[in-house]
C-alpha cells in the first residue's frame, strides 16, 4: 500500500530518477571494492570519495531547489546551514579521535589543549554519543533556519531583501566560526579525524559505505521533496511562490507554509553537510562564504529551477566541471563559472531539465506558468505578474 | 623612541653651532677626554660614573658622545686603543674623533669594538643628555630635553630642574619643566606636601602620560595616594570622553567609505531596483584605474604625482561608467523584473571581472601611493586624526551632495527619476526609457569607480577589493531604506559608528557579527528601511 501511494504520489518518471540514484553508486562501489586495483574496471577510492563529495552537494541541491524552485524563497546562505550540520558531524569526529590527537589528551580536541582550554565547553558535551551528534545534524541547521524564518516570513521580508539577508546570516556565521574563542577550532576548522562509529575513515571500506549512504541520502531527499511537492501543500507552496499576496488574502496563513519548507530545507543541507565532512576530512568555517551558497543556487539554475532531477544534475555536472577545470586550466575557472551565471539566466532560463526534459520534472507543475511572465488566476484572465511578487 | 630619536636630531644639530661658537675647544678637550677614555676602559659601573661626570661638566659637546654611546655608535679602535665616533658609509665605517670632531681615517667594522651599553646606562645617558640640553639657548631644544625628563621622572634631576626653572624665560618650557620638576619629585622621597602639589600639577596636565606618573602612587594608604586616585579618576573621565570622540570619528571615517561604497549601490538598487553584486567589482576597477594613473605618472611626469588622485578621479569614473553602460546593454536589460536572476547573473559577471583583473594584473596587492597633502595626523586635544580620513569624510560628502544635485537639479536627473517613478508615463512623454537606464546603471557603477579610487587609499588594492563591500553595502542601502540616499547618509554613518563603538567591548568581528544581526533584527521590525517609501510605490 505504501508502495502504491508512493507510486502515486512520485509519479512513473520518479523511479527512473530513483534506480539511477541507488542503481549507479551500488556499481560504482561494486567496482571499486570487487576489482583489484591495476584491474581496468576497477574504480579508485579517490573517485568514491569525489563522487561522494558531489551527492552531498546534490543534496545541499535538493534543498536549495525546494525553497527557490517551488516557494520562491531564493536563500543565498544555505552554506550556512550545510556548514553547521558539517561542524555537528566534525565534532562528533572529533572526540572520536580521543587520545590520539598530537597532544593525546583523551577529553580534549588539539586544538583546546593548545589555545590551554582545561576542560570541555558545555556546546560539547553529549557529541561523544552518536546518536545524540546525529541528530544534532538535524536539531543545529533546523533551529537556527527556524529562529531566522519565523522573524523572516513573520514580518513579510520577501524577494531580494530575503536573499541579502539569509547572504548576511552566513556571512555573519562565518565571521563567528574564524574566532577561536568560539571553540569550534577558528580558523583551522576541525579535521585529522580518525573513525566513525568506530570505522577507520579512511579505509576503503568505510568510503564506499559514506558514498553508498550519500547516494541513499540523496534518493531519500529527492522522495521527501517529491512526497512535500505532489502533496496539496506543495501545491500551496508554488502558489505561494507564483502570487503570495492572492494566497494571503484567501485565508492560508503564508509565513508557516514558508516557515515548514524553509526549515525542511534546512535539515537537508545539514545532512548533506554532515555526510560531507567525513568524505572530505575537514570542516572550516570558509565552508560559510556567501560564494559556496551562491554556487549552490548555481546549480539548481543549470539544472532547470523547480525540478528536482535538475538540481541533482546541476550539482553534478557544475561540480565535475569545476573539477575538471580547476586541475586542467586553473585559471579558466572562475571565467566559465562566471560565465555559466550569466548564460544561464539569458539563455538558459529554465535550466537542464526544464528546457531539454521538462517530463522529468514531475506533474508539469516544476516550470510553473509564472516563468512565461504570466499567472493564470482561477477565473482563467491573464494578468501581468510584477516584478517582486513573481519572483 | 622616534622621539627620542628626534631628541638626539635637534641636540645633534644645536651641538654642531655651539662647537663653532665655543671660544676654547682646547679647555675642553682637557676636560671631556680623560672622561671619554674611562667610558671605554671600565666596567660598567664605572662607565656610568664618567656619564655623571661627563653631564657634571655641562659642556654641550658632551651630548653627541653621550647620544653615540647610546646609540652603540661610539667605537674603540682595536689599534691604538682610541675612543672614536663611527659611522657607517657604504662597506667601511667613517671615523670622527667624539671629542674634537675632526674625522679620522675609514676602517673597516672589524678594526673597532663597540663600546657595550645596558638599559639602565641609556637611562642615564638619557636623564644626562636632558640635564644638559636643559639650559640650550634654543627654547625648542629646552622643550624636548624637559618633556624627556618628565618621560624619565628622575628624582637625580630635580635639583637641575629646579635651577633651570630658576632662570626660564619661556612660559611654554617652565610648564614643561615644572611638569618634569612634578613628576620627578613623586618619583623621589620628599616630603608629602611636596608631593601633593606635584599631583595637582600633574592633574593640571591631564592624559596619558599623567595616568603613567600617577598610577604608581595609587597603592597606598596615605594622603598622597588618595589625592593621586582622585586624580585619575578625573583624567580617566575625561580621557573617556575623549576616547568615545575617537570612536565616533573612527566610526565617520568607517561609515563615509561605507558611504561611498554605498552610494552608487543606491542608485542602480535604490533608484532602478537592480541588484548589481558586481558592484563591488566596480569598486575594484576605480581602485586599479588610480593604481595606472599612479603608474604612468610615475614613469613619464613624476611631478603630477601629487595631483594623480584627482587625474584619476574622471577616469575612475569613465572607465566604470562606461563598463557599467555595458554591463546594463548586454546583460540586465533582458532581466528587467527578474531581480533573482539579474542577482545571479551580476554574481556571475563580478566572478568574471575578478578574474580579468587577476589575469593582468596578478593576485597580489598593488601599491598606490598617498600623495603628500593627505599623509600625515594632527592631534584634537587626545584625538589623532589623520589627512587621509579626513579627506575622505569630505569626500564621501561631496560625491553625496552632487550626486543629490544631479538627481533634483538636472535633466538627466528628473528623466531618471520619471522613468523610475512610472517607465510607460515616461515614455509616452517622448523620454527614451533604454537610455535613461543605461545612463542611470552608468552613473551609479561611475560613483562606484570614483569610491575605488578613495578606497585605494585606506585599503589594499586587490582583486578582491569589492568582495569585501558588497554585503556591507547592500546592509547600508537596505538599512537606509531604498531609494533614499538620505537614508543612505545615515544608514551608513549609523554602522560604522555602531561597528566602532563595539568594537572596544566586543571585538573587531564580535562587533560586525552584533551589527550583523542587529540588521538582521531591524529589517524584521523595518522591513522597507529606516526611511521607507511610502505609498502604492511600496508595493510594486
Amino acid at each position: 500500500m505504501i508502495t502504491r501511494l508512493l507510486l502515486n504520489g512520485l509519479g512513473g518518471r520518479a523511479w527512473i530518477v530513483l534506480s539511477l540514484l541507488l542503481g549507479l553508486p551500488l556499481l560504482i562501489v561494486l567496482l571499486n571494492l570487487g576489482f583489484p586495483e591495476g584491474s581496468a574496471l576497477h574504480v579508485p577510492t579517490y573517485a568514491i570519495a569525489l563522487l561522494g563529495k558531489y551527492l552531498c552537494y546534490a543534496l545541499l541541491a535538493l534543498s536549495v531547489d525546494l525553497v527557490w524552485g517551488y516557494c520562491g524563497i531564493l536563500s543565498l546562505g544555505h552554506g550556512a546551514f550545510f556548514s553547521l550540520g558539517g561542524y555537528a558531524m566534525g565534532m562528533y569526529l572529533m572526540r572520536m579521535i580521543g587520545d590520539r590527537g598530537v597532544y593525546a589528551n583523551p577529553l580534549l580536541p588539539d586544538f583546546m589543549v593548545f589555545l590551554n582550554w582545561t576542560e570541555l565547553p558545555w556546546y560539547w558535551m553529549g557529541f561523544d554519543v552518536a546518536p545524540f551528534a546525529f541528530l544534532m545534524v538535524l536539531v543545529a541547521p533546523g533551529v537556527l533556519a527556524f529562529v531566522f524564518g519565523w522573524f523572516a516570513f513573520r514580518s513579510r521580508v520577501t524577494g531580494v531583501y530575503l536573499s541579502i539577508i539569509t547572504q548576511a546570516l552566513t556571512y555573519a556565521l562565518l565571521l563567528a566560526f574564524f574566532r577561536n574563542d568560539m571553540g569550534f577550532g577558528g580558523n583551522n576548522g576541525l579535521t585529522d579525524f580518525k573513525e566513525i562509529l568506530g570505522f577507520d575513515i579512511q579505509a576503503d571500506g568505510t568510503r564506499a559505505a559514506l558514498f553508498l549512504a550519500s547516494a541513499v541520502a540523496v534518493a531519500l531527499g529527492y522522495i521527501i521533496c517529491r512526497t512535500v511537492v505532489g502533496s496539496r501543500l506543495g501545491k500551496v507552496l508554488i502558489a505561494v511562490r507564483d502570487a503570495e499576496s492572492r494566497i494571503r488574502f484567501l485565508g492560508y496563513r503564508v509565513e508557516r507554509f514558508k516557515l515548514f519548507v524553509w526549515t525542511l530545507s534546512a535539515c537537508m543541507a545539514g545532512v548533506a553537510g554532515a555526510l560531507y565532512v567525513p568524505q572530505v576530512g575537514i570542516i572550516n568555517p570558509g565552508e560559510f562564504a556567501p560564494a559556496n551558497s551562491i554556487e549552490a543556487v548555481i546549480w539548481v539554475a543549470v539544472g532547470g529551477r523547480g525540478t528536482l532531477v535538475g538540481a541533482i544534475l546541476g550539482a553534478l555536472l557544475v561540480n565535475g566541471a569545476k573539477t575538471y577545470f580547476t586541475a586542467a586550466l586553473p585559471d579558466v575557472w572562475l571565467f566559465a563559472l562566471g560565465g555559466l551565471f550569466i548564460a544561464v539566466t539569458l539563455f538558459l532560463p529554465k535550466g537542464i531539465i526544464g528546457t531539454f526534459a521538462p517530463r522529468f520534472a514531475g506533474k508539469k507543475m516544476g516550470s510553473g506558468q509564472a516563468e512565461k511572465g504570466v499567472a493564470l488566476s482561477e477565473g482563467g484572465e491573464v494578468k501581468p505578474v510584477n516584478a517582486s511578487a513573481g519572483e | 623612541m622616534r622621539q627620542i630619536k628626534l631628541i638626539l636630531l635637534g641636540l645633534a644639530a644645536m651641538v654642531c653651532v655651539l662647537a663653532a661658537l665655543d671660544p676654547s675647544p682646547a679647555r675642553a678637550e682637557e676636560d671631556l677626554a680623560p672622561l671619554v677614555a674611562i667610558l671605554a676602559e671600565g666596567g660598567l659601573s664605572e662607565r656610568a660614573e664618567a656619564i655623571d661626570a661627563l653631564a657634571a661638566t655641562g659642556d654641550p659637546r658632551a651630548v653627541p658622545i653621550l647620544e653615540a654611546l647610546a646609540d652603540g655608535a661610539l667605537m674603540v679602535r682595536k689599534a691604538d686603543g682610541a675612543v672614536v665616533i663611527a659611522k657607517t658609509a657604504g662597506k667601511v665605517l667613517a671615523l670622527t674623533d667624539p671629542v674634537t670632531g675632526v674625522a679620522l681615517a675609514e676602517v673597516a667594522s672589524g678594526a673597532l669594538d663597540k663600546i657595550k651599553v645596558n638599559n639602565r646606562l641609556r637611562r642615564s645617558i638619557r636623564d644626562a643628555v636632558g640635564a644638559l640640553t636643559l639650559r640650550s639657548k634654543d627654547t625648542a631644544v629646552r622643550l624636548i630635553a624637559a618633556k624627556s625628563l618628565f618621560d624619565s621622572a628622575d628624582p637625580e634631576s630635580i635639583e637641575a630642574l629646579e635651577g633651570a626653572i630658576g632662570v626660564e624665560s619661556d612660559s611654554t618650557v617652565r610648564t614643561a619643566m615644572e611638569r618634569a620638576l612634578a613628576a620627578s619629585i613623586l618619583a623621589s622621597d620628599l616630603p608629602e606636601d611636596r608631593k601633593l602639589a606635584a599631583v595637582t600639577t600633574i592633574t593640571a596636565l591631564g592624559g596619558r602620560d599623567a595616568l603613567s606618573v600617577l598610577t604608581p602612587l595609587a597603592n597606598g594608604e596615605d594622603a598622597v595616594a588618595a589625592a593621586a586616585r582622585k586624580a585619575m579618576t578625573a583624567i580617566n573621565n575625561t580621557l573617556a570622553l575623549w576616547d568615545a570622540g575617537q570612536a565616533v570619528w573612527y566610526g565617520l571615517s568607517l561609515g563615509s567609505v561605507l558611504l561611498l561604497a554605498a552610494i552608487g549601490l543606491a542608485i542602480t538598487f535604490g533608484v532602478m531596483g537592480v541588484i548589481n553584486m558586481a558592484h563591488g567589482e566596480m569598486v575594484m576597477l576605480g581602485a586599479y584605474t588610480t593604481f595606472m594613473v599612479q603608474d604612468v605618472i610615475r614613469t613619464s611626469i613624476p611631478g603630477l604625482f601629487e595631483w594623480s588622485l584627482l587625474i584619476a578621479l574622471p577616469l575612475a569614473f569613465l572607465v566604470t561608467g562606461a563598463i557599467g553602460v555595458a554591463i546594463e546593454r548586454g546583460i540586465i536589460r533582458f532581466l528587467y523584473g527578474r531581480p533573482l536572476e539579474t542577482l545571479l547573473a551580476t554574481w556571475g559577471l563580478s566572478l568574471v571581472l575578478q578574474q580579468v583583473v587577476r589575469s593582468i594584473f596578478g593576485p597580489t596587492n598593488q601599491e598606490v601611493g598617498t600623495p603628500e597633502w593627505m599623509s600625515g595626523a594632527f592631534k584634537v586635544g587626545e584625538m589623532t586624526i589623520t589627512y587621509n580620513r579626513l579627506t575622505i569624510i569630505i569626500f564621501a560628502m561631496a560625491v553625496l551632495f552632487c550626486l543629490m544635485l544631479v538627481l533634483k537639479k538636472t535633466p538627466m536627473g528628473l528623466q531618471m527619476r520619471a522613468v523610475t517613478q512610472n517607465r510607460r508615463m515616461a515614455g509616452s512623454m517622448g523620454i527614451r526609457t533604454n537610455w535613461v537606464d543605461a545612463m542611470t546603471f552608468g552613473l551609479g557603477s561611475g560613483i562606484a569607480g570614483i569610491a575605488g579610487v578613495a578606497l585605494s587609499q585606506v585599503d589594499n588594492v586587490s582583486p578582491n577589493l569589492g568582495q569585501g563591500y558588497i554585503i556591507d553595502s547592500f546592509m547600508v542601502v537596505v538599512f537606509g531604506g531604498v531609494g533614499n540616499l538620505w537614508g543612505t547618509l545615515v544608514g551608513a554613518m549609523t554602522l560604522g559608528i555602531a561597528n566602532k563603538f563595539l568594537e572596544p567591548y566586543a571585538g573587531a568581528v564580535l562587533g560586525k557579527i552584533l551589527v550583523l544581526v542587529f540588521i538582521i533584527l531591524f529589517i524584521q521590525k523595518r522591513p522597507r528601511g529606516l526611511f521607507a517609501l511610502k505609498g502604492r510605490a511600496v508595493e510594486s
